[in-house]
């Protein structure tokens, strides 16, 4: 195993001299969105980072910005009104952000690939599905049709989409939601990413199918030991094929713990609140526990830390200083100043 | 596909008796007399008028007169003119004329419409922007004489950039002035069309897929975009195909081309009832066409839109 871990990170074109082999590295980013009534301070300095083989869950409500985040990492930000206004995107520790557009144009497929929550709308309605896969290798790879076409098939096989063949030439109305989802798979992953980013991946579809899409998006992440970032509000998913988990509030990362680690025992009341929020088999008939309160206007974020007015445990120092992602133990991080506290509870 | 195609065919054969029956009949009831003014000075000799009357099936009910002109139309014969001409003859002499300067005219809409609207589209509130809104605004606002005899003059008198009127030739050269001419107003249209369906589409999550997998923008906007934002420019541009294959009366009047439309308007006022008819009947069933057509490109275009 740990053979395996050395020649990876000496491969060549892993590059030397850079920290610890990051494949890609969101670091101190800043994004604001203005707009008519304001600028609204979407991104705060969110760092986060992922490696080859490995995934990361990022949690948070709508909002959040989980997904504008993703978005600055693919260089699809609607700019207007979108604005990055600090940070760096590294990937290979090359920062993107002050790539040019055709580098980054490059990398997107690529190096880093996307799959969007609707694949009705995400898919182009007047294409068939199998084009839009092959066009992949035929635009970026150069291949001809016929070969194009067969590499296609081969990705829709291998997404398990049944009879690949004769559904090449469907549309994308023709196809059932979690049909459609895996052909937007077989899309992202046909050049072989090092990255792929899921924006709830999940959330169009019904709990079985669901399931189905997260085991396979697995499966061809191990297979292909890719880093993968998977954006969800849904903690339910997140536990069987996340490594680690960073926890969105506001346009920060508020915590960030090993699976385990923050499923045992939450180091920020916000995530601890999510986690209660679950429902439960032995409490039935009691009424949902919720967080209090709605997320802050991002127009108009409260001073301290962001998550104060909603929080349980807040102190007049939570309203005043705005608690920094501070590393507690070895593998954990957690923007709450009482996060020792939580973390040591029994 | 093939049995939605016959079916559409087949519909079109009561439209067509329908359209042309209504034709046959409100022209042939048209009040006064064929006849008077087609013998110079004089009045026409009564030999004539009855020779003409039986020729015409004139003392016949209206029906009559009908079935017997669509016996002789489905074996292609359109009638003769009172004057003996085969209306045949003035069809083919003159349908081809409004044909190629329809099809220019249709050129221009769609590559000029297009082009604007594509990149006015994509980049909106610049300066191209506003010089196509206003400029098409104009074209819209303006009557199409109006338009037809300020860039004939300006063109074709002031500047001698092209000559005033078409020659009997046709040639290409000379059919782009009376062209934009015609298509101007369609082609404001659809520029606007155009320009709205891009921008709205710009922001599609299509699009948006299309550039996340690393496409050249070219493609993005020429493939992805593109063919979405077609589908309401092919609506207007086939609506617009049947009008303009249906003659121009107005511009083939200021540039002097022998097209349809100024057939029909000549055998309108000389009450040349028969050239009136067949005329007529030839636009309806281009018109027909061009409609089926249209509807069939939409599924082309967009393979939601099925047949069945």
């Amino acid at each position: 195993m740990s053979d395996i871990l050395v020649s990876e990170q000496s491969a060549p074109g892993a590059g030397s001299g850079r920290p610890a082999g990051r494949l890609l590295e969101v670091e101190d980013l800043r994004v604001e969105f203005r707009t008519r009534d304001g600028v609204a301070k979407v991104i705060n300095g969110v760092t986060y980072h992922v490696d080859a083989g490995e995934t990361l869950a990022v949690l948070g409500e709508s909002g959040s910005g989980k997904s504008v985040t993703a978005q600055t990492i693919m260089g699809i930000l609607d700019t207007p009104p979108g604005f990055v206004t600090g940070g760096q995107v590294r990937f290979h520790g090359k920062d993107m952000l002050k790539m040019s557009g055709e580098e980054r144009r490059r990398i997107r497929g690529e190096g880093i690939a996307m799959i969007f929550q609707d694949s009705l709308s995400a898919l182009n309605p007047v294409f068939t599905v199998g084009f839009q896969v092959a066009e992949q290798f035929r635009i970026r790879r150069g291949l001809s049709r016929s070969d194009a076409k067969k590499r296609a098939i081969e990705m829709l096989d291998q997404v398990k989409i049944p009879n690949a063949k004769g559904r090449y030439s469907n549309y994308p109305h023709q196809f059932s939601g979690g049909m459609r989802q895996r052909a937007m798979i077989a899309m992202s992953l046909a050049l072989d990413p090092e990255v792929l980013i899921a924006d709830e991946p999940t959330t169009a579809l019904d709990v079985t199918v669901q399931a189905q899409i997260m085991d396979l998006l697995g499966e061809l992440q191990r297979e292909r030991q890719m880093g993968m970032i998977l954006i969800t509000h849904d903690l339910g998913v997140v536990a069987d094929v996340a490594d680690r988990i960073a926890v969105m509030y506001a346009g920060r990362i508020v915590e960030e713990a090993d699976v385990y680690e923050l499923y045992g025992k939450p180091g920020h009341p916000y995530t601890l609140g999510l986690l209660n929020s679950i429902p439960r088999m032995d409490e039935k008939g009691q009424e949902l526990r919720t967080i209090k309160g709605l997320p802050p206007n991002l127009m108009n974020i409260p001073p301290g830390c962001p998550f104060n007015p909603r929080c349980p445990m807040a102190q007049p120092v939570c309203r005043e200083k705005v608690p920094p992602l501070l590393q507690i133990g070895a593998s954990r991080a957690s923007a709450c100043h009482f996060a020792e506290e939580l973390v040591s509870r029994d | 596909m093939g049995r939605y195609l016959l079916r559409r065919l087949l519909q079109l054969v009561p439209v067509f008796i329908g359209t042309t029956f209504m034709i046959y009949w409100l022209v042939w009831s048209v009040p006064g007399d064929p006849f008077a003014g087609k013998c110079g000075e004089r009045r026409c000799p009564d030999t004539y008028i009855a020779f003409m009357t039986e020729k015409y099936q004139l003392d016949q009910p209206v029906w009559v007169q009908y079935a017997t002109y669509m016996k002789n139309l489905l074996q292609g014969d359109f009638g003769t003119k009172f004057s003996g001409q085969s209306i045949n003859d003035i069809i083919l002499t003159s349908y081809p004329n409004t044909l190629k300067l329809a099809l220019v005219a249709l050129g221009i809409e769609a590559v000029i419409g297009l082009g604007a609207g594509v990149l006015t589209g994509l980049r909106r509130n610049g300066f191209l922007d506003n010089l196509v809104l206003i400029s098409t605004l104009f074209l819209i606002a303006l009557p199409i004489f109006v338009i037809g005899f300020v860039t004939q003059w300006l063109f074709g008198v002031k500047w001698g950039i092209v000559t005033p009127t078409v020659s009997s030739e046709m040639r290409f050269s000379e059919l782009i002035l009376p062209g934009f001419v015609l298509g101007s107003v369609s082609m404001a249209y659809i520029a606007r069309v155009a320009r709205t369906s891009i921008a709205e589409n710009r922001r599609g999550d299509y699009v948006r897929t299309a550039i996340a997998k690393g496409l050249p923008m070219r493609r993005v906007v020429g493939v992805h975009l593109l063919r979405n934002s077609l589908i309401p420019v092919v609506t207007l541009l086939g609506t617009d195909l049947g009008a303009l294959m249906g003659g121009a009366i107005v511009t083939e009047g200021i540039f002097g081309i022998n097209g349809i439309g100024r057939q029909v308007y000549r055998a309108i006022l000389t009450k040349e009832s028969a050239t009136v008819v067949s005329i007529v009947v030839v636009l309806v069933l281009v018109y027909l066409l061009m409609n089926l057509l249209v509807d069939l490109l939409y599924a082309a275009l967009d393979p939601r839109i099925r047949y069945e």
